[in-house]
Protein backbone atom coordinates (compact mmCIF):
# COMPACT_ATOMS: atom_id res chain seq x y z
CA UNK A 1 0.00 0.00 0.00
CA UNK A 2 1.68 3.20 -1.11
CA UNK A 3 1.15 6.39 0.82
CA UNK A 4 -0.57 7.85 -2.19
CA UNK A 5 -3.70 5.83 -1.87
CA UNK A 6 -3.93 6.21 1.88
CA UNK A 7 -6.58 8.66 3.06
CA UNK A 8 -7.04 8.34 6.80
CA UNK A 9 -4.42 7.26 9.26
CA UNK A 10 -5.29 6.94 12.91
CA UNK A 11 -2.39 5.97 15.15
CA UNK A 12 -2.59 4.99 18.81
CA UNK A 13 -5.52 7.30 19.31
CA UNK A 14 -7.62 7.37 22.42
CA UNK A 15 -9.49 9.56 24.85
CA UNK A 16 -9.95 9.51 28.58
CA UNK A 17 -12.85 11.02 30.44
CA UNK A 18 -11.33 11.40 33.89
CA UNK A 19 -10.30 7.89 34.85
CA UNK A 20 -12.36 6.22 32.15
CA UNK A 21 -10.59 5.18 28.99
CA UNK A 22 -13.41 5.40 26.46
CA UNK A 23 -11.19 4.67 23.48
CA UNK A 24 -7.56 3.59 23.71
CA UNK A 25 -4.75 2.83 21.32
CA UNK A 26 -6.77 2.59 18.15
CA UNK A 27 -4.81 2.09 14.94
CA UNK A 28 -6.88 2.36 11.82
CA UNK A 29 -6.17 3.05 8.18
CA UNK A 30 -8.42 3.83 5.30
CA UNK A 31 -7.52 3.94 1.63
CA UNK A 32 -9.13 6.12 -0.97
CA UNK A 33 -12.36 4.67 -2.24
CA UNK A 34 -12.58 2.05 0.47
CA UNK A 35 -15.74 1.12 2.34
CA UNK A 36 -14.89 0.01 5.83
CA UNK A 37 -17.16 -1.09 8.65
CA UNK A 38 -16.71 -0.45 12.35
CA UNK A 39 -18.68 -2.79 14.57
CA UNK A 40 -18.76 -3.64 18.22
CA UNK A 41 -21.17 -4.28 21.08
CA UNK A 42 -23.10 -1.42 22.68
CA UNK A 43 -20.86 0.95 24.60
CA UNK A 44 -17.73 -0.22 22.81
CA UNK A 45 -16.79 3.37 21.93
CA UNK A 46 -17.75 3.48 18.28
CA UNK A 47 -19.56 6.79 18.36
CA UNK A 48 -16.88 8.23 20.64
CA UNK A 49 -14.38 7.26 17.99
CA UNK A 50 -16.42 9.14 15.37
CA UNK A 51 -16.48 12.13 17.68
CA UNK A 52 -12.70 11.96 17.86
CA UNK A 53 -12.42 11.89 14.08
CA UNK A 54 -14.78 14.85 13.64
CA UNK A 55 -13.27 17.00 16.37
CA UNK A 56 -16.19 16.93 18.80
CA UNK A 57 -13.70 15.46 21.27
CA UNK A 58 -10.00 16.15 21.20
CA UNK A 59 -7.98 12.94 21.52
CA UNK A 60 -5.89 12.75 24.66
CA UNK A 61 -3.41 10.44 22.96
CA UNK A 62 -2.29 9.57 19.44
CA UNK A 63 -2.70 11.34 16.12
CA UNK A 64 -5.30 11.46 13.38
CA UNK A 65 -4.20 12.31 9.85
CA UNK A 66 -6.27 12.91 6.76
CA UNK A 67 -4.33 12.98 3.50
CA UNK A 68 -1.15 13.53 5.53
CA UNK A 69 -2.61 16.49 7.44
CA UNK A 70 -2.89 16.30 11.18
CA UNK A 71 -6.41 16.87 12.45
CA UNK A 72 -5.84 16.75 16.22
CA UNK A 73 -7.31 19.74 18.04
CA UNK A 74 -9.00 21.29 15.03
CA UNK A 75 -12.52 22.53 15.57
CA UNK A 76 -15.29 20.41 14.01
CA UNK A 77 -16.15 22.91 11.29
CA UNK A 78 -12.52 23.05 10.18
CA UNK A 79 -12.34 19.27 10.02
CA UNK A 80 -15.47 19.28 7.85
CA UNK A 81 -13.75 21.71 5.51
CA UNK A 82 -10.72 19.43 5.38
CA UNK A 83 -12.99 16.68 4.11
CA UNK A 84 -14.61 14.60 6.82
CA UNK A 85 -18.38 14.68 6.95
CA UNK A 86 -20.74 12.64 9.04
CA UNK A 87 -24.26 11.60 9.88
CA UNK A 88 -25.52 11.06 13.40
CA UNK A 89 -26.85 8.04 15.24
CA UNK A 90 -29.88 10.02 16.36
CA UNK A 91 -30.82 12.08 13.32
CA UNK A 92 -29.81 15.70 13.55
CA UNK A 93 -31.49 17.61 10.76
CA UNK A 94 -32.35 21.29 10.80
CA UNK A 95 -36.00 20.53 11.49
CA UNK A 96 -37.57 23.91 10.79
CA UNK A 97 -35.63 24.41 7.56
CA UNK A 98 -36.84 22.99 4.27
CA UNK A 99 -35.18 19.96 2.74
CA UNK A 100 -33.58 22.24 0.18
CA UNK A 101 -32.25 24.62 2.82
CA UNK A 102 -30.79 21.72 4.78
CA UNK A 103 -28.60 20.94 1.80
CA UNK A 104 -27.83 24.62 1.22
CA UNK A 105 -26.43 24.90 4.74
CA UNK A 106 -23.86 22.29 3.78
CA UNK A 107 -22.88 24.45 0.80
CA UNK A 108 -22.38 27.45 3.03
CA UNK A 109 -18.62 27.15 3.31
CA UNK A 110 -18.37 27.21 -0.51
CA UNK A 111 -20.14 30.55 -1.07
CA UNK A 112 -18.38 33.41 -2.79
CA UNK A 113 -20.65 36.35 -2.07
CA UNK A 114 -19.88 38.34 1.05
CA UNK A 115 -22.16 39.07 3.96
CA UNK A 116 -22.38 42.72 2.93
CA UNK A 117 -23.49 41.80 -0.58
CA UNK A 118 -26.31 39.80 0.99
CA UNK A 119 -27.33 42.57 3.37
CA UNK A 120 -27.43 45.16 0.60
CA UNK A 121 -28.75 42.72 -1.99
CA UNK A 122 -25.97 43.30 -4.49
CA UNK A 123 -26.04 41.33 -7.76
CA UNK A 124 -23.43 38.89 -6.45
CA UNK A 125 -25.91 37.88 -3.74
CA UNK A 126 -28.55 36.92 -6.28
CA UNK A 127 -26.17 35.04 -8.54
CA UNK A 128 -24.54 33.30 -5.58
CA UNK A 129 -27.84 32.21 -4.08
CA UNK A 130 -29.16 31.11 -7.46
CA UNK A 131 -26.12 29.01 -8.16
CA UNK A 132 -26.43 27.46 -4.71
CA UNK A 133 -30.10 26.68 -5.23
CA UNK A 134 -29.52 25.08 -8.63
CA UNK A 135 -26.73 22.96 -7.23
CA UNK A 136 -28.83 21.89 -4.25
CA UNK A 137 -31.77 20.90 -6.45
CA UNK A 138 -29.53 18.88 -8.77
CA UNK A 139 -28.12 17.23 -5.70
CA UNK A 140 -31.50 16.33 -4.24
CA UNK A 141 -32.48 14.74 -7.55
CA UNK A 142 -29.68 12.20 -7.17
CA UNK A 143 -31.26 11.11 -3.90
CA UNK A 144 -34.84 11.25 -5.15
CA UNK A 145 -35.56 13.88 -2.55
CA UNK A 146 -36.40 16.69 -4.96
CA UNK A 147 -40.11 15.95 -4.63
CA UNK A 148 -39.87 16.94 -0.96
CA UNK A 149 -37.60 19.93 -1.39
CA UNK A 150 -39.98 22.57 -0.03
CA UNK A 151 -41.15 20.35 2.81
CA UNK A 152 -39.86 21.08 6.30
CA UNK A 153 -37.26 18.49 7.25
CA UNK A 154 -39.19 17.51 10.38
CA UNK A 155 -42.16 16.45 8.26
CA UNK A 156 -40.29 13.79 6.31
CA UNK A 157 -40.86 10.09 7.00
CA UNK A 158 -38.11 8.40 8.98
CA UNK A 159 -36.37 6.67 6.10
CA UNK A 160 -36.29 9.87 4.06
CA UNK A 161 -34.82 11.73 7.01
CA UNK A 162 -31.92 9.31 7.08
CA UNK A 163 -31.57 9.75 3.35
CA UNK A 164 -31.55 13.52 3.67
CA UNK A 165 -28.96 13.39 6.41
CA UNK A 166 -26.67 11.36 4.19
CA UNK A 167 -27.33 13.71 1.28
CA UNK A 168 -26.55 16.72 3.45
CA UNK A 169 -23.31 15.16 4.63
CA UNK A 170 -22.31 14.47 1.03
CA UNK A 171 -23.14 18.01 -0.06
CA UNK A 172 -20.24 19.21 2.07
CA UNK A 173 -18.00 17.44 -0.47
CA UNK A 174 -16.20 15.09 1.88
CA UNK A 175 -13.26 12.85 1.07
CA UNK A 176 -14.35 10.61 3.91
CA UNK A 177 -17.95 10.00 4.88
CA UNK A 178 -18.74 8.70 8.35
CA UNK A 179 -22.10 6.98 8.73
CA UNK A 180 -23.22 6.37 12.29
CA UNK A 181 -25.75 3.53 12.29
CA UNK A 182 -27.56 4.59 9.13
CA UNK A 183 -29.87 1.58 9.25
CA UNK A 184 -30.96 2.03 12.87
CA UNK A 185 -34.72 1.75 13.16
CA UNK A 186 -35.23 0.78 9.54
CA UNK A 187 -37.29 -2.12 8.31
CA UNK A 188 -35.68 -4.72 5.99
CA UNK A 189 -37.00 -3.02 2.88
CA UNK A 190 -35.66 0.37 3.93
CA UNK A 191 -32.34 -1.23 4.82
CA UNK A 192 -32.13 -2.66 1.34
CA UNK A 193 -32.83 0.75 -0.15
CA UNK A 194 -30.07 2.11 2.05
CA UNK A 195 -27.65 -0.53 0.75
CA UNK A 196 -28.50 0.54 -2.78
CA UNK A 197 -27.99 4.14 -1.79
CA UNK A 198 -24.56 3.42 -0.37
CA UNK A 199 -23.64 1.60 -3.56
CA UNK A 200 -24.88 4.61 -5.54
CA UNK A 201 -22.83 7.00 -3.46
CA UNK A 202 -19.70 4.97 -4.04
CA UNK A 203 -20.21 5.00 -7.79
CA UNK A 204 -21.22 8.61 -8.05
CA UNK A 205 -18.85 10.31 -5.63
CA UNK A 206 -15.25 9.36 -5.24
CA UNK A 207 -14.90 8.92 -1.53
CA UNK A 208 -14.18 6.55 1.29
CA UNK A 209 -16.84 5.51 3.75
CA UNK A 210 -16.49 4.43 7.35
CA UNK A 211 -19.66 2.85 8.61
CA UNK A 212 -20.85 2.04 12.12
CA UNK A 213 -23.64 -0.47 12.01
CA UNK A 214 -25.38 -3.11 14.06
CA UNK A 215 -27.19 -4.65 11.13
CA UNK A 216 -24.79 -7.46 10.28
CA UNK A 217 -26.52 -8.18 7.00
CA UNK A 218 -25.70 -4.66 5.89
CA UNK A 219 -22.16 -4.63 7.22
CA UNK A 220 -21.23 -8.01 5.82
CA UNK A 221 -22.97 -7.13 2.59
CA UNK A 222 -21.30 -3.87 1.70
CA UNK A 223 -18.04 -3.51 3.63
CA UNK A 224 -14.71 -4.58 2.20
CA UNK A 225 -12.97 -4.57 5.52
CA UNK A 226 -14.25 -4.50 9.06
CA UNK A 227 -12.76 -3.28 12.30
CA UNK A 228 -14.16 -4.57 15.58
CA UNK A 229 -14.10 -2.39 18.67
CA UNK A 230 -14.74 -3.66 22.17
CA UNK A 231 -14.24 -1.82 25.47
CA UNK A 232 -12.58 1.02 23.56
CA UNK A 233 -9.97 -1.19 21.92
CA UNK A 234 -9.67 -2.75 18.51
CA UNK A 235 -9.90 -6.48 18.86
CA UNK A 236 -10.00 -7.56 15.24
CA UNK A 237 -9.59 -6.43 11.69
CA UNK A 238 -10.23 -8.22 8.42
CA UNK A 239 -12.63 -8.97 5.62
CA UNK A 240 -16.18 -10.00 6.48
CA UNK A 241 -15.37 -13.69 6.26
CA UNK A 242 -12.45 -13.40 8.68
CA UNK A 243 -14.49 -11.34 11.11
CA UNK A 244 -17.36 -13.78 11.08
CA UNK A 245 -15.07 -16.59 12.18
CA UNK A 246 -12.88 -14.66 14.57
CA UNK A 247 -13.24 -16.20 18.04
CA UNK A 248 -12.50 -12.90 19.78
CA UNK A 249 -15.35 -11.21 17.96
CA UNK A 250 -17.76 -13.99 18.76
CA UNK A 251 -16.68 -13.74 22.38
CA UNK A 252 -17.24 -9.99 22.46
CA UNK A 253 -20.72 -10.35 21.09
CA UNK A 254 -21.89 -13.57 22.69
CA UNK A 255 -19.68 -14.00 25.73
CA UNK A 256 -17.10 -16.65 26.53
CA UNK A 257 -17.77 -20.24 25.71
CA UNK A 258 -18.49 -22.35 28.76
CA UNK A 259 -16.03 -25.20 28.90
CA UNK B 1 -35.58 29.24 -10.38
CA UNK B 2 -33.91 32.23 -11.94
CA UNK B 3 -37.31 33.80 -12.50
CA UNK B 4 -38.14 33.17 -8.89
CA UNK B 5 -35.15 35.10 -7.67
CA UNK B 6 -35.88 38.02 -9.99
CA UNK B 7 -39.36 38.06 -8.58
CA UNK B 8 -37.86 38.21 -5.11
CA UNK B 9 -35.66 41.12 -6.13
CA UNK B 10 -38.70 42.91 -7.53
CA UNK B 11 -40.71 42.22 -4.38
CA UNK B 12 -37.83 43.61 -2.38
CA UNK B 13 -37.83 46.92 -4.27
CA UNK B 14 -41.63 47.19 -4.26
CA UNK B 15 -41.73 46.85 -0.52
CA UNK B 16 -39.08 49.54 -0.12
CA UNK B 17 -41.01 51.92 -2.35
CA UNK B 18 -44.25 51.23 -0.46
CA UNK B 19 -42.53 51.78 2.86
CA UNK B 20 -41.05 55.08 1.70
CA UNK B 21 -44.46 56.26 0.49
CA UNK B 22 -45.88 55.37 3.91
CA UNK B 23 -43.07 57.31 5.59
CA UNK B 24 -43.68 60.40 3.45
CA UNK B 25 -47.41 60.33 4.14
CA UNK B 26 -46.78 60.09 7.86
CA UNK B 27 -44.36 62.99 7.64
CA UNK B 28 -47.10 65.14 6.08
CA UNK B 29 -49.59 64.04 8.71
CA UNK B 30 -47.17 64.97 11.49
CA UNK B 31 -46.03 68.32 10.10
CA UNK B 32 -49.57 69.16 9.00
CA UNK B 33 -50.76 68.66 12.57
CA UNK B 34 -53.35 65.99 11.73
CA UNK B 35 -51.82 63.74 14.37
CA UNK B 36 -51.75 65.26 17.82
CA UNK B 37 -48.70 65.13 20.05
CA UNK B 38 -49.95 62.09 21.94
CA UNK B 39 -50.24 59.99 18.80
CA UNK B 40 -46.92 61.22 17.47
CA UNK B 41 -45.28 60.29 20.72
CA UNK B 42 -46.84 56.84 20.64
CA UNK B 43 -45.67 56.48 17.06
CA UNK B 44 -42.12 57.29 18.07
CA UNK B 45 -42.29 54.76 20.89
CA UNK B 46 -43.54 52.15 18.47
CA UNK B 47 -40.70 52.87 16.07
CA UNK B 48 -38.03 52.56 18.74
CA UNK B 49 -39.59 49.40 20.11
CA UNK B 50 -39.75 47.87 16.64
CA UNK B 51 -36.03 48.42 16.22
CA UNK B 52 -35.41 46.82 19.61
CA UNK B 53 -37.72 43.90 18.94
CA UNK B 54 -36.27 43.18 15.50
CA UNK B 55 -32.68 43.43 16.70
CA UNK B 56 -33.33 41.03 19.58
CA UNK B 57 -35.24 38.76 17.22
CA UNK B 58 -32.04 38.25 15.24
CA UNK B 59 -30.25 37.08 18.38
CA UNK B 60 -32.99 34.99 20.00
CA UNK B 61 -35.39 34.08 17.22
CA UNK B 62 -32.93 33.42 14.42
CA UNK B 63 -29.69 32.38 16.09
CA UNK B 64 -31.35 30.88 19.16
CA UNK B 65 -29.10 32.58 21.71
CA UNK B 66 -31.17 33.49 24.72
CA UNK B 67 -29.89 36.95 25.60
CA UNK B 68 -31.76 39.04 28.15
CA UNK B 69 -29.48 42.03 28.53
CA UNK B 70 -30.70 43.98 25.54
CA UNK B 71 -31.40 47.11 27.60
CA UNK B 72 -27.66 47.23 28.26
CA UNK B 73 -26.98 47.84 24.56
CA UNK B 74 -29.83 50.32 24.48
CA UNK B 75 -28.15 52.19 27.34
CA UNK B 76 -24.72 52.13 25.70
CA UNK B 77 -26.22 53.53 22.49
CA UNK B 78 -28.23 56.16 24.35
CA UNK B 79 -25.33 57.46 26.43
CA UNK B 80 -22.76 57.28 23.62
CA UNK B 81 -24.97 59.30 21.30
CA UNK B 82 -25.90 61.77 24.03
CA UNK B 83 -22.21 62.38 24.75
CA UNK B 84 -21.62 63.07 21.06
CA UNK B 85 -24.47 65.53 20.65
CA UNK B 86 -24.57 67.17 24.10
CA UNK B 87 -21.01 67.10 25.41
CA UNK B 88 -19.18 67.35 22.11
CA UNK B 89 -21.84 69.34 20.25
CA UNK B 90 -21.52 67.17 17.15
CA UNK B 91 -24.38 66.53 14.71
CA UNK B 92 -27.18 64.04 15.40
CA UNK B 93 -26.35 61.63 12.57
CA UNK B 94 -22.91 61.17 14.06
CA UNK B 95 -24.58 60.52 17.41
CA UNK B 96 -26.73 57.78 15.90
CA UNK B 97 -23.75 56.16 14.22
CA UNK B 98 -21.67 56.37 17.38
CA UNK B 99 -24.51 54.90 19.42
CA UNK B 100 -24.73 51.93 17.06
CA UNK B 101 -21.00 51.40 16.84
CA UNK B 102 -20.47 51.72 20.61
CA UNK B 103 -23.20 49.15 21.27
CA UNK B 104 -21.76 46.86 18.59
CA UNK B 105 -18.34 47.05 20.22
CA UNK B 106 -19.95 46.28 23.58
CA UNK B 107 -21.71 43.36 21.90
CA UNK B 108 -18.45 42.06 20.52
CA UNK B 109 -16.69 42.30 23.87
CA UNK B 110 -19.56 40.61 25.70
CA UNK B 111 -20.36 38.14 22.93
CA UNK B 112 -16.99 36.48 22.49
CA UNK B 113 -16.72 35.07 26.02
CA UNK B 114 -20.42 34.58 26.79
CA UNK B 115 -21.63 32.98 23.56
CA UNK B 116 -19.71 29.85 24.49
CA UNK B 117 -22.30 29.44 27.20
CA UNK B 118 -25.63 27.83 26.50
CA UNK B 119 -29.21 28.32 27.61
CA UNK B 120 -29.57 29.47 31.21
CA UNK B 121 -25.92 30.36 31.59
CA UNK B 122 -25.99 32.71 28.63
CA UNK B 123 -29.18 34.28 29.95
CA UNK B 124 -27.60 34.91 33.35
CA UNK B 125 -24.40 36.28 31.83
CA UNK B 126 -26.26 38.72 29.57
CA UNK B 127 -28.55 39.74 32.41
CA UNK B 128 -25.44 40.50 34.43
CA UNK B 129 -24.04 42.56 31.59
CA UNK B 130 -27.19 44.68 31.46
CA UNK B 131 -26.95 45.39 35.17
CA UNK B 132 -23.24 46.20 34.97
CA UNK B 133 -23.90 48.78 32.26
CA UNK B 134 -26.62 50.38 34.35
CA UNK B 135 -24.42 50.53 37.45
CA UNK B 136 -21.51 51.95 35.49
CA UNK B 137 -23.63 54.82 34.17
CA UNK B 138 -25.10 55.30 37.61
CA UNK B 139 -21.64 55.95 39.02
CA UNK B 140 -20.26 57.99 36.17
CA UNK B 141 -20.34 61.67 37.03
CA UNK B 142 -19.46 62.67 33.48
CA UNK B 143 -22.93 61.56 32.34
CA UNK B 144 -24.75 62.87 35.40
CA UNK B 145 -24.87 59.73 37.55
CA UNK B 146 -28.24 58.91 39.05
CA UNK B 147 -29.81 62.25 38.20
CA UNK B 148 -29.22 61.56 34.53
CA UNK B 149 -28.25 63.63 31.56
CA UNK B 150 -30.32 66.22 29.75
CA UNK B 151 -30.59 65.61 26.05
CA UNK B 152 -32.14 67.85 23.46
CA UNK B 153 -35.07 66.55 21.44
CA UNK B 154 -33.55 65.73 18.07
CA UNK B 155 -35.37 62.54 17.08
CA UNK B 156 -37.64 63.43 14.19
CA UNK B 157 -39.89 61.24 12.11
CA UNK B 158 -37.53 61.01 9.08
CA UNK B 159 -34.64 59.89 11.29
CA UNK B 160 -36.79 57.42 13.15
CA UNK B 161 -38.47 56.03 10.07
CA UNK B 162 -35.16 55.78 8.22
CA UNK B 163 -33.63 53.82 11.07
CA UNK B 164 -36.61 51.49 11.41
CA UNK B 165 -36.53 50.81 7.69
CA UNK B 166 -32.78 50.24 7.69
CA UNK B 167 -33.01 47.85 10.64
CA UNK B 168 -35.76 45.81 9.04
CA UNK B 169 -34.03 45.70 5.67
CA UNK B 170 -30.67 44.65 7.03
CA UNK B 171 -32.11 41.98 9.27
CA UNK B 172 -34.52 40.59 6.67
CA UNK B 173 -31.78 40.49 4.06
CA UNK B 174 -29.35 38.92 6.46
CA UNK B 175 -31.89 36.29 7.50
CA UNK B 176 -32.84 35.38 3.96
CA UNK B 177 -29.34 34.68 2.81
CA UNK B 178 -26.87 31.90 3.28
CA UNK B 179 -25.57 33.72 6.36
CA UNK B 180 -29.00 33.78 7.93
CA UNK B 181 -29.40 30.10 7.12
CA UNK B 182 -26.15 29.43 8.91
CA UNK B 183 -27.56 31.21 11.98
CA UNK B 184 -30.83 29.27 11.80
CA UNK B 185 -28.93 26.01 11.50
CA UNK B 186 -27.21 26.90 14.78
CA UNK B 187 -30.59 27.47 16.38
CA UNK B 188 -31.93 24.20 15.01
CA UNK B 189 -29.00 21.98 15.89
CA UNK B 190 -25.67 23.39 16.87
CA UNK B 191 -23.78 20.11 16.71
CA UNK B 192 -25.04 19.36 13.23
CA UNK B 193 -24.29 22.92 12.09
CA UNK B 194 -20.74 22.48 13.30
CA UNK B 195 -20.49 19.16 11.49
CA UNK B 196 -21.69 20.84 8.28
CA UNK B 197 -18.76 23.24 8.32
CA UNK B 198 -20.49 26.23 9.92
CA UNK B 199 -18.21 28.22 12.20
CA UNK B 200 -20.80 28.41 14.96
CA UNK B 201 -18.97 30.80 17.30
CA UNK B 202 -18.35 33.24 14.45
CA UNK B 203 -21.99 33.37 13.40
CA UNK B 204 -23.29 33.60 16.95
CA UNK B 205 -21.02 36.56 17.59
CA UNK B 206 -21.93 38.13 14.24
CA UNK B 207 -25.64 37.94 14.96
CA UNK B 208 -25.03 39.28 18.45
CA UNK B 209 -23.00 42.23 17.14
CA UNK B 210 -25.54 43.12 14.45
CA UNK B 211 -28.31 42.89 17.05
CA UNK B 212 -26.42 45.12 19.49
CA UNK B 213 -25.61 47.62 16.75
CA UNK B 214 -29.29 48.22 16.07
CA UNK B 215 -30.11 48.26 19.77
CA UNK B 216 -27.53 51.03 20.02
CA UNK B 217 -29.22 52.95 17.22
CA UNK B 218 -32.51 52.53 19.04
CA UNK B 219 -30.74 53.89 22.11
CA UNK B 220 -29.65 57.01 20.23
CA UNK B 221 -33.21 57.64 19.04
CA UNK B 222 -34.56 56.88 22.50
CA UNK B 223 -32.18 59.33 24.20
CA UNK B 224 -33.03 62.15 21.82
CA UNK B 225 -36.74 61.53 22.06
CA UNK B 226 -36.87 62.34 25.78
CA UNK B 227 -35.36 65.34 27.36
CA UNK B 228 -33.47 63.32 29.91
CA UNK B 229 -31.91 59.88 30.18
CA UNK B 230 -31.31 58.16 33.49
CA UNK B 231 -29.74 54.80 34.33
CA UNK B 232 -33.07 53.67 35.80
CA UNK B 233 -34.60 53.74 32.30
CA UNK B 234 -32.35 50.84 31.37
CA UNK B 235 -32.95 48.35 34.16
CA UNK B 236 -33.61 44.68 33.60
CA UNK B 237 -37.36 45.37 33.32
CA UNK B 238 -36.60 47.18 30.09
CA UNK B 239 -34.73 44.10 28.86
CA UNK B 240 -37.74 41.99 29.71
CA UNK B 241 -40.04 44.35 27.85
CA UNK B 242 -37.99 43.77 24.71
CA UNK B 243 -37.80 40.04 25.35
CA UNK B 244 -41.58 39.91 25.64
CA UNK B 245 -42.00 41.46 22.17
CA UNK B 246 -39.92 38.67 20.69
CA UNK B 247 -41.49 35.83 22.66
CA UNK B 248 -45.04 37.05 22.28
CA UNK B 249 -44.65 37.57 18.55
CA UNK B 250 -43.36 34.05 18.12
CA UNK B 251 -39.71 33.05 18.39
CA UNK B 252 -38.32 33.08 14.88
CA UNK B 253 -40.92 35.38 13.36
CA UNK B 254 -39.79 38.92 12.63
CA UNK B 255 -43.18 40.21 11.66
CA UNK B 256 -44.53 38.60 14.82
CA UNK B 257 -42.02 40.52 16.92
CA UNK B 258 -42.98 43.75 15.13
CA UNK B 259 -46.68 43.18 15.63
CA UNK B 260 -46.12 42.42 19.30
CA UNK B 261 -44.00 45.56 19.65
CA UNK B 262 -46.74 47.71 18.09
CA UNK B 263 -49.53 46.04 20.05
CA UNK B 264 -47.85 46.14 23.45
CA UNK B 265 -46.59 49.69 23.00
CA UNK B 266 -50.11 50.85 22.27
CA UNK B 267 -51.50 48.93 25.26
CA UNK B 268 -48.94 50.31 27.66
CA UNK B 269 -49.32 53.88 26.37
CA UNK B 270 -53.07 53.83 26.80
CA UNK B 271 -52.76 52.30 30.24
CA UNK B 272 -50.16 54.79 31.37
CA UNK B 273 -52.68 56.73 33.41
CA UNK B 274 -53.55 53.57 35.37
CA UNK B 275 -50.14 52.26 36.41
CA UNK B 276 -51.57 49.64 38.84
CA UNK B 277 -53.85 48.08 36.24
CA UNK B 278 -51.21 48.26 33.56
CA UNK B 279 -48.97 45.52 34.94
CA UNK B 280 -51.98 43.34 35.72
CA UNK B 281 -53.31 43.55 32.19
CA UNK B 282 -49.84 43.07 30.79
CA UNK B 283 -49.35 39.90 32.80
CA UNK B 284 -52.83 38.64 31.95
CA UNK B 285 -52.15 39.03 28.23
CA UNK B 286 -48.96 37.04 28.64
CA UNK B 287 -50.54 34.29 30.71
CA UNK B 288 -53.41 33.87 28.28
CA UNK B 289 -50.92 33.82 25.45
CA UNK B 290 -48.78 31.14 27.09
CA UNK B 291 -51.82 28.94 27.67
CA UNK B 292 -53.53 29.25 24.31
CA UNK B 293 -50.69 30.02 21.97
CA UNK B 294 -47.35 29.03 23.50
CA UNK B 295 -45.58 29.37 20.15
CA UNK B 296 -46.38 33.09 20.07
CA UNK B 297 -48.62 35.15 17.80
CA UNK B 298 -47.23 33.91 14.52
CA UNK B 299 -45.15 30.94 15.63
CA UNK B 300 -42.12 30.75 13.39
CA UNK B 301 -43.99 31.96 10.33
CA UNK B 302 -43.90 35.40 8.77
CA UNK B 303 -46.95 37.45 7.98
CA UNK B 304 -46.08 37.30 4.27
CA UNK B 305 -46.52 33.53 4.36
CA UNK B 306 -50.15 33.98 5.39
CA UNK B 307 -50.69 36.35 2.47
CA UNK B 308 -49.05 33.90 0.10
CA UNK B 309 -51.08 31.01 1.49
CA UNK B 310 -54.22 33.03 0.79
CA UNK B 311 -53.10 33.71 -2.76
CA UNK B 312 -52.17 30.14 -3.52
CA UNK B 313 -55.54 28.93 -2.27
CA UNK B 314 -57.11 31.09 -4.94
CA UNK B 315 -54.51 30.61 -7.65
CA UNK B 316 -54.04 26.92 -7.03
CA UNK B 317 -50.25 27.06 -7.21
CA UNK B 318 -48.55 26.21 -3.99
CA UNK B 319 -45.88 28.83 -3.59
CA UNK B 320 -45.52 28.49 0.14
CA UNK B 321 -41.94 27.51 -0.36
CA UNK B 322 -39.72 30.30 0.81
CA UNK B 323 -41.19 30.59 4.23
CA UNK B 324 -39.29 28.03 6.12
CA UNK B 325 -36.40 30.44 6.48
CA UNK B 326 -37.21 32.43 9.58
Amino acid sequence: MTAKTQLLKVSDTGIRFGGLKAVAGVNLELKKGELVGLIGPNGAGKTTFFNLLTGVYVPTEGTIELDGEKLNGLQPYKITKKGISRTFQNIRLFDELSVLDNVKVAYHSLVNHSMLSSIFRLPSHFSGEREMEEKAIEFLKIFNLDQYMHEKAKNLPYGQKRRLEIARALAAKPKLLLLDEPAAGMNPQETEELMNLIALIRNKFELSILLIEHDMLLVMGVCERIYVLDHGQLIAEGNPEQIRNNPKVIEAYLGEEVS
Amino acid sequence: MAVNIFKNARGFWTSIVLAVIFGVIMQFLITGGTLNAFYVNTLFFIGINIILAVSLHLIIGITGQFSIGHAGFLAVGAYASAIITMKLQLPFWLGIMTGGVAAAIAGLIIGIPTLRLKGDYLAIATLGFGEIVRIVFLNMDYVGGASGMTVSHLTTWPWLFGCVLLTILVIVNFTNSTYGRACISIRENEIAADAMGINTTYYKVTAFVIGSFFAGIAGALYAHNFYIIQPTNFGFLKSFDILIFVVLGGLGSMSGAMIAAIFLTIISTFLQSYPEVRMVIYSLVLIIMMIYRPQGLLGTREITSFLKAGKSAKGGVNSDSKNTVA
